[in-house]
């Protein structure tokens, strides 16, 4: 059996509202092993987003049991959340979340000095990851002044820059064309095969044929569950 | 760490340029209120502290009681109820650092073709101490010279313009009320007293000269006022009680009579005008205190506002893992740096006020070190306490809702 990155049980998640509480997850529960790609599919308004910020620490879970690595994060405080954010998950958003007013170098960099990381080294993990996605030529330049499939590549080369084995995404491809939405799964698939587990929240079904395997949701519970039959897959 | 966010905050703050400058303003009138203010003060302080000590430290001054004759009251002095045996009975007690017996009056000087009229002190060598009046040319008269009452005098220094000119007087002789006086010296410049009136225009003479031969006196040896001088402030209410019993003694008054005297403690009136000018400096700086206040409250708006427009950029940051004092930090330290520049440039300002301020009046203004330190510590406290609560609220702001944020 291969080690479990996340394990979900009986996850129910609730808003309130004027009209009363209202149910977004109901009983949950959902396992992942390390070096997956999932992708987590469904109509809007089934829950999966709200999933995905459970999963990446953002929310909390309104009754249910959410292990990380084996920890229970019901009973981590803050900035014991924060530091699993900042170290063991990477957080991949579909408007890329870039800060606006940083060089590209500085916003892949920001996620290290949270955890004191020195200047020089910071600078070179930058500088890496941007070649790594193929960024090598624009160290400097501004988020606003590049295109938004570039801008996904600086975050995804943001969520990497503290070396985490999970990596959440959510919509990524959702504000890019088609093509360029291409490009970025690539960029999925090979950090896949360098062995980090990938959960990817997606409504195109060509998107989610990246994936290994396929969880539906709607209505907030999971309606299937399986692996992907895919004849080009390496 | 710090230094990374330190180069944040500043990022943040040019990104806004107008709008942190007008927040700094704030700041920078503040302190720059304050440190003005505060030199005038201390300038005037220390102007009151020189005139007090221009008059001359820890003194007495003792006149003779009232005489009533025929139903008629004299004033205080009006009676010569001291003597010079009195004056050195007081200069036997222990504390007592000079007595110097005063007998005054206004005569016409001559010298040449010129003639003033100025003010003649008949006392001893003693005053001079007292007054802390030294003499700059020539020497003063001694103790022999009044027991002799010779004629010999000191000339302050507007007497001396007005009958010398540029001649130099020492040597010289004058008359006044027609007796030939030898000039012996001349006094240091003492300005202006603190009534107002030029104690420079002046002529000491020995105290018996005085009394014998240029005003004369029914009492010989006897004095309506006497200047006394203690060692140290502290002593002077002891030596006031003991010299009051001494003469009390001396001049046989019993229990329950009125002193023939007066005695005036001359330090402590001008000491309280040296309280009053430090209660007004103290009063300048609190009003410049409050400038200080609303610049505060300033900071703390924008800072306010900043936090509201920045939600979304806090979202991202917690998303990427960033801790609550990590936020708290970011936005402190932008208030303090806003509040600290904002002191700098303040300081230099109301430093440069304050020399503007001394160029064009000439009022004397001191920028002591301590009022700089204070105005500094005061706006960097004011830059963390109004700071504080909007950094804070940033901090627990909900990493979700922040994300969502639009």
């Amino acid at each position: 059996m291969t080690d479990t990155v996340i394990r979900i049980e009986g996850l129910h998640k609730s808003y309130e509202t004027s009209a009363g509480l209202f149910p977004v997850l109901k009983n949950v529960d959902l396992r992942i092993a390390v070096g997956e790609f999932v992708a987590i599919m469904g109509p809007s308004g089934s829950g999966k987003s709200t999933f995905m910020n459970i999963l990446g620490c953002l929310d909390e879970p309104t009754a249910g049991r959410y292990e990380l690595n084996g920890r229970d994060v019901a009973n981590l405080d803050r900035d014991e959340l924060a530091s699993l954010r900042n170290r063991t998950i990477g957080f991949v958003f579909q408007g890329f979340n870039l800060l606006p007013r940083m060089s590209l170098q500085d916003n892949v960099a920001l996620p290290l000095i949270y955890c004191g990381v020195e200047r020089d080294e910071r600078r070179q993990r930058a500088r890496d990851l941007l070649a790594k996605v193929g960024l090598e030529r624009y160290f400097e330049s501004m988020p606003n002044n590049i295109s938004g499939g570039q801008q996904q590549r600086v975050a995804i080369a943001r969520a990497l820059v503290n070396r985490p084995r999970l990596i959440l995404a959510d919509e990524p491809t959702g504000n890019l064309d088609s093509h360029t939405g291409e490009e970025i799964m690539a960029l999925f698939d090979t950090l896949n095969r360098e062995g980090i587990t990938i959960v990817l929240v997606t409504h195109e079904a060509d998107i989610a044929q990246h994936a290994q395997r396929q969880v539906h949701f709607l209505d907030g519970r999971i309606v299937g569950d399986h692996a992907v039959q895919r004849e080009h897959r390496a | 760490m710090t230094l990374a966010m330190l180069g944040e905050a500043w990022r943040a703050m040019g990104a806004n340029r107008l709008r942190t400058f007008l927040t700094m303003l704030g700041m920078v009138i503040g302190v720059g209120a304050v440190v003005l203010m505060m030199s005038i003060g201390q300038g005037a302080q220390y102007a009151i502290k020189q005139s007090i000590s221009a008059m001359g430290s820890n003194l007495f001054i003792l006149l003779s009681g009232s005489t009533q004759a025929g139903g008629v009251r004299s004033g205080s002095g009006g009676g010569y109820t001291l003597n010079v045996a009195d004056a050195e009975a007081i200069a036997e007690l222990s504390g007592v650092q000079a007595v110097a017996p005063i007998h005054t009056g206004s005569a016409q000087v001559v010298y040449g073709p010129n003639n003033w009229n100025t003010s003649v002190i008949g006392t001893m060598p003693g005053y001079l101490d007292a007054r802390s009046w030294p003499v700059v040319a020539g020497s003063a008269f001694t103790d022999s010279d009044v027991r002799s009452a010779t004629r010999v005098a000191l000339i302050g220094q507007t007497a001396a313009a007005n009958l010398f000119g540029d001649e130099d007087p020492v040597g010289k002789t004058i008359r006044i009320r027609q007796s030939p006086f030898v000039i012996l010296g001349m006094l240091g410049v003492k300005g202006q007293g603190m009534d107002g009136r030029d104690q420079d225009d002046t002529i000491l003479i020995p105290l018996t000269t005085a009394q014998r031969q240029v005003f004369g006196s029914q009492f010989p040896g006897s004095v309506r006022m006497v200047m006394v001088q203690t060692e140290t402030q502290e002593i002077m209410p002891s030596v006031e009680k003991e010299m009051t019993e001494l003469l009390r003694q001396r001049h046989r008054i019993r229990e329950g009579f009125e002193n023939d005297f007066f005695l005036r403690n001359l330090t402590a009136a001008a000491d309280s005008a040296a309280e009053s000018t430090r209660i007004m400096s103290l009063l300048l700086g609190a009003i410049a205190s409050v400038s200080l206040l609303v610049g505060g409250i300033g900071i703390m708006n924008i800072m306010l506002v900043s936090v509201t427009e920045r939600t979304r950029e806090i979202g991202i940051r917690m998303a990427i893992g960033a801790r609550e004092r990590d936020i708290l930090l970011q936005f402190l330290l932008e208030a303090i740096i806003i509040s600290v520049v904002g002191c700098l440039i303040g300081l230099l300002l109301g430093i440069a006020g304050a020399l503007l301020v001394e160029a064009t009046t000439g009022t004397l203004v001191i920028i002591s070190f301590s009022s700089v330190v204070v105005a500094f510590g005061v706006a960097a406290a004011v830059g963390i306490f109004f700071g504080f609560y909007p950094a804070k609220k940033a901090a627990q702001l909900d990493p979700i809702e922040a994300l969502r944020y639009q």
